[in-house]
């Protein structure tokens, strides 16, 4: 295993140096410590790791859930507020996967499941077919479209 | 520094994103009592744990830099943890549903209760 950047490492001593809201040598060192620890004590019990790369892709990722974040956040309260006239048509919908890396698979749970009117619902390994859960079920073609296009084709390029 | 000593371009933005936020939180939480089955309600909560926290921590780090005099970033921690704990427990309530075969699931179960009947062979969940 061939290791470039101590990503791990790095991300806990950033998320050290954010707790405590200083750039004191001391607390590099203190961070610095915390962060070895942890992730040697993290790859034992997950040696599996992840290897991001191309950041621009990710970032351009993060842009677009963001948006859909706020968008569906807006859908939802639509159709709550709605409700009184009519329920909204939840169903599941079953999408057969191209990605197969673990960690770009959680990436995609977290994605689906953090937008309001999504839930990741199961996921298949074998078949590697992906059972979602739409809130308002109006349009299977977009959904599909969606997940497979605007999220699931940048974390592929991300973590395979 | 008083909330008194705040700038009004500071105040402004930061109460107009609790406003927001707290209005989602609302509305999110008004969804658990008006939608009719589980699998509705559980989407209605997702409003006020994104949208809804992102509005509120924005506001918290615009007055806490404004009171500081320096910029305090710590808030988007809370926005990462949150990120990556809320969707694990609305994975596992969803599955917990799926598993049992959640049709009634308190509330009215009316029509869209049958979209329990699980698109999941049960032997794969455990």
């Amino acid at each position: 295993m061939t290791r470039k950047f101590p990503l791990m490492e790095a991300l806990l001593l950033l998320m050290w140096l954010l707790v405590n809201e200083s750039l004191a040598p001391h607390q590099w060192l203190l961070g610095l410590l915390f962060a070895v620890l942890v992730s040697r004590l993290a790859r034992t019990l997950r040696p599996l790791a992840a290897r991001p790369r191309r950041l621009g892709t990710a970032l351009l990722l993060c842009w677009h859930v963001l948006c859909d974040v706020i968008r569906s956040n807006l859908a939802v309260g639509q159709i709550i507020l709605g409700t009184v006239r009519q329920q909204p048509k939840v169903g599941f919908l079953k999408i057969p996967l191209a990605l197969r890396d673990p960690h770009g698979l959680a990436a995609l749970s977290i994605i689906i499941t953090a937008t309001p009117g999504t839930v990741f619902a199961h996921h298949d390994p074998r078949e590697n077919v992906l059972t979602l859960h739409v809130l308002d079920l109006q349009d299977e073609a977009t959904w599909l479209r969606v997940i497979t296009q605007r999220y699931e084709r940048p974390l592929m390029e991300i973590f395979e | 520094m008083s909330a008194a000593a705040m700038p009004d371009w500071i105040a402004l933005p930061a109460a107009l994103l609790l406003i927001a936020g707290g209005l989602l939180a609302l509305i999110g939480s008004l969804g658990l009592l008006r939608l009719d089955s589980f699998y509705a309600r559980i989407h209605a909560p997702t409003m006020g744990n994104t949208l809804g926290a992102g509005c509120v921590l924005i506001a918290s780090m615009l007055t806490s830099s404004a009171a500081a005099g320096r910029p305090v970033i710590h808030e988007l921690l809370i926005t990462l943890f949150l990120l990556i704990t809320s969707p694990v427990t609305t994975m596992l309530l969803m599955r917990a549903a799926l598993f049992r075969g959640e049709g009634s699931g308190g509330g009215g179960g009316g029509g869209n209760a049958r979209a329990g009947k699980s698109p999941v062979a049960d032997d794969s969940l455990v």
